[in-house]
């Protein structure tokens, strides 16, 4: 049996490794949020699996985002905890877990729209010697080196995402499945440890979508990062995802591989409106 | 001749084609539901039907009559009501000035008609003069059922009735559509709760993807294996 | 202390004031809440409003020989009533002229809040240089001579005028609240605020809803000025200058409610004067700032705000 460890090298995100038998990247344990009178999420329990890709599903209104932006410290649990990779973040402000290694893209796509592509992706690495004022004046070399090694790599994931001949448009004129692209690309900049997605699949013609996929599964498959989608579009759920989560009125119905997923009546149920 | 007839419509927002050439026909007196995934296109369709939204290919017609490019505030004249998914009140106004404002073109006295529609909902009645934003979310609907009422349409469009409502309310407001529907309007709903609408319905269509994929009579629908697929995927 | 003692004429006139500014500031809550449009035109409105009377008082009732006499010991005669008439109805209708051929063409082509913003200034200097053009930019009067000042109890000090200018401002807002509260197209106003999708879908007009707005709206505000004009002096800055407490009244008392407008304009009003009697009268444009500011931190959606 290997061990995972060093996810870049081991590309044993392959369906034949059994998905219980390595450390889960996100410990979820009884998570809890409500609105006014309404249990949005209700005690929620999840692991997520490294290397894969995990889709969530359910029904509108079952809290898939609540359960998102309770991930990504959007907001406050009001139980339970939350464990990336052995270390608790819940409680910790957004910024924080994003610097700990949860990227996450929101449904409307954020791009700033009056930077271009390649600056865009260039505003995302933390810490920036030149976001300093009195650095950009007292060590111009620096602020220089950085921001060639950011560009570089942002050109990089730019030829990955296939957005390369677009770096100097504004972010704006960009279709919506460029943008949707983008947000990808956003969160790939930062090499964090999750990626969520948020309906990435939201808005795409059909043609994009295939690539969509296709450099989601790349990014799985070549540089084992775990991804954890919310989806409608069932079928890019079913042939994409690994695992499978159901949701509904706030809590998780089941969980397990589309094949088996598919076919559980409860989760048409909960489709269809029953409880 | 259906009351209703959406024949080959194609639509969408901006620059984004969500309806694929949908077809759908309502008769008189019928209660139609359409049922569909997400995104299917549900609430665009009654957007597009109601002239919120601009048809780019294809008819509509009601009750004989070309509908197709004519504006909100004209349909209201010909007979056809919409009840909005959202925002379908109007919350710092009471319940009767809601139900007033929902007869704002008609020249009689609006007494008659006030006192019908607190007989449906006598729930309304006793709050006439409360602003509507301290009501319930099950009252408010009946608000929006009520206002949409007040011009005696032919035809009403619900989009997504049961939306935030408790199972019971979500009952009782089918009940009162059906009570509704006795009394002579056509209805046509669009629901997320595919069992409780089909369960109200006399036939309904499946929607998905912005294209038909199946329609029938209401418990046939809900039998059929393919609703499993349309579903969740293949 | 001197101050002290002369508190209550000071609060008297701060009333004067709040009055004059009110007609103005529910003018502007009213654009604001139902067409939903921030008016930087509105102080100039106010000005078109005092020299349209001023032209038919002055100008156009003697030419056609017309006079009279002054009632009791007010400034004016039914001369002056009477050319409230035009003044409201070509303010009111510049108003709608504006918002056919500007503003409705601007939001037709989905431009955003800021853009219809700064057209409404366009719209200030164009109908303040017009003024200018006309008049000059000398000062005016509507009556020459001295006016005398009445006392009343509690050391109150208050010429007829000021009087008439209160009565005027209250009888106003009263009759506008009975028409938003108990009349057919009232009601449809405030539907419009609410939710104007649903107006719409009602069937409500509200394209001549929104044009009824901004005759109401427009001439409110056209009496304001008048009032403002009969107070003062007339200039063609004499609008412009009001901007900032127009909308300080407005945010004060919460966008789209007509009486919180009343009080938010009160308020201001007396502040205002009271201000004047430890800081110098310039500073009261800067007290109405820091009103604006005090709210917007403390309360932002106003005394009766909550949309």
């Amino acid at each position: 049996m290997q061990e995972a460890t060093n996810l870049d090298v081991d590309s044993s995100a392959s369906p034949d490794m059994s998905v219980d038998e390595r450390e889960p990247v996100l410990r979820v344990r009884g998570v809890q949020k409500s609105f006014g009178g309404l249990m949005a999420v209700n005690s929620v329990t999840l692991d997520i699996s490294p290397g894969i890709i995990t889709g969530l599903i359910g029904p509108n209104g079952a809290g898939k985002t609540t359960l998102f932006n309770l991930i990504s410290g959007l907001y406050k649990s009001e139980a339970g905890t939350i464990h990336l990779k052995g270390e608790r973040i819940d409680g910790l402000p957004p910024h924080e877990i994003f610097h700990k290694g949860i990227s996450r893209t929101f449904q409307i796509a954020r791009e700033l729209k009056l930077m271009t592509v390649l600056e865009n992706l260039m505003l995302v690495p933390m810490g920036q010697t030149g976001e300093s004022l009195l650095l950009t004046w007292f060590r111009p070399r620096q602020v220089r080196k950085e921001e060639k090694e950011i560009k570089e790599k942002a050109l990089e994931v730019l030829e990955f995402v296939n957005l390369i001949d677009l770096k100097n448009e504004y972010a704006d004129s960009l279709s919506a499945g460029q943008k949707r692209l983008l947000e990808l690309a956003r969160t790939m900049m930062s090499d964090p440890q999750i990626i969520l997605l948020d309906e990435p699949g939201a808005g795409v013609n059909p043609t994009l979508l295939k690539h969509l996929v296709g450099y989601l599964r790349q990014i799985v498959e070549d540089h084992g990062m775990t991804l954890f989608l919310i989806e409608h579009d069932m079928d890019l759920v079913m042939n994409t995802c690994d695992q499978v989560v159901v949701m509904n009125y706030g809590e998780i119905l089941t969980e397990g591989p589309p094949e088996i997923i598919r076919r559980d009546p409860r989760v048409l149920e909960a489709y269809l409106g029953g409880q | 001749m259906s009351l209703l007839e959406v024949k080959n419509v194609v639509s969408g927002y901006g620059g984004m084609e969500i309806l694929h050439d949908v077809s759908i026909h309502v008769e008189e007196g019928e209660v139609v539901s359409i049922i569909g995934p997400n995104g299917a296109g549900k609430s665009t369709l009654m957007k597009t039907i109601f002239g919120l939204l601009k048809t780019w290919d294809g008819h509509v017609r009601f009750a004989d009559e070309e509908i197709t490019s004519v504006v909100p505030e004209q349909i209201v004249r010909k007979g056809m009501c919409y009840v909005p998914q959202v925002d379908n009140v109007f919350p710092s106004l009471t319940v009767q000035e809601n139900l007033e404002m929902g007869g704002f073109i008609r020249d009689d006295d609006l007494g008659p008609r006030l006192n019908e529609i607190f007989e449906l909902f006598p729930i309304l009645k006793e709050r006439r003069r409360t602003h509507v934003k301290t009501l319930s979310g099950g009252m408010r609907q009946m608000v929006a059922l009520g206002r949409a009422l007040m011009l005696d349409p032919r035809m009403l469009l619900l989009d997504e009735p049961s939306a935030g409502l408790a199972p019971i309310v979500v009952e009782l407001i089918f009940e009162r559509i059906r009570a509704i529907n006795e009394q002579g309007v056509t209805f046509l709903i669009v629901e997320q709760n595919a069992l409780k609408a089909l369960e109200n319905s006399s036939r309904g269509y499946v929607l998905v993807d912005g294209q038909n994929r199946l329609d029938g009579n209401g418990q046939e629908l809900l039998a059929d294996k393919q609703i499993g697929e349309l579903f969740l995927g293949r | 202390m001197e101050a002290l003692e002369n508190l209550p004429a000071t609060v008297g006139y701060g009333i004067v004031l709040g009055s004059i500014l009110t007609l103005g500031a529910v003018g502007l809550t009213l654009i604001y809440g139902i067409v939903r449009f921030a008016n930087f035109a509105h102080g100039d409105l106010m000005t078109l409003g005092a020299y349209v009377t001023m032209l038919f008082t002055a100008q156009i009732f003697p030419a056609l020989g017309i006079t009279d006499n002054r009632f009791g010991s007010l400034s004016f005669g039914w001369i002056f009533l009477l050319s409230f008439i035009p003044a409201i109805l070509i303010t009111g209708g510049v108003a709608v002229v504006f918002d056919r051929l500007v503003y409705k063409r601007l939001k037709d082509n989905r431009v955003g809040a800021v853009m219809l913003a700064i057209s409404s200034l366009a719209a200030a200097f164009v109908i303040r240089s017009l003024i200018e053009i006309l008049w000059g930019t000398d000062f005016h009067f509507y009556t020459q001579g001295l006016r005398p000042m009445m006392v009343l109890p509690l050391g109150v000090k208050l010429r007829p005028d000021q009087i008439f200018i209160i009565a005027t401002a209250l009888v106003l807002v009263f009759v506008l609240y009975i028409f938003l509260q108990r009349t057919k197209m009232g009601k449809a106003l405030r539907a419009m605020a609410d939710n104007p999708d649903l107006a719409r879908v009602s069937g409500i007009p509200t394209e001549r809803m929104t044009s009824l707005t901004w005759m109401i709206g427009g001439g409110m505000t056209a009496t304001s000025g008048i009032l403002l004009g009969l107070d003062s002096q007339l200039r063609p800055e004499m609008g412009w200058v009001l901007l900032l407490p127009l909308f300080a009244s407005v945010i004060l008392g919460g966008i789209g409610n007509p009486f919180g407008a009343l009080v938010g304009a009160m308020t201001l009003g007396i502040t205002q004067q009271v201000s004047t009697l430890f800081l110098s009268p310039a500073y009261k444009p800067a007290v109405a700032f820091f009103l604006l500011i005090l709210i917007l931190l403390v309360r932002p959606e106003g005394i009766f705000g909550g949309e």
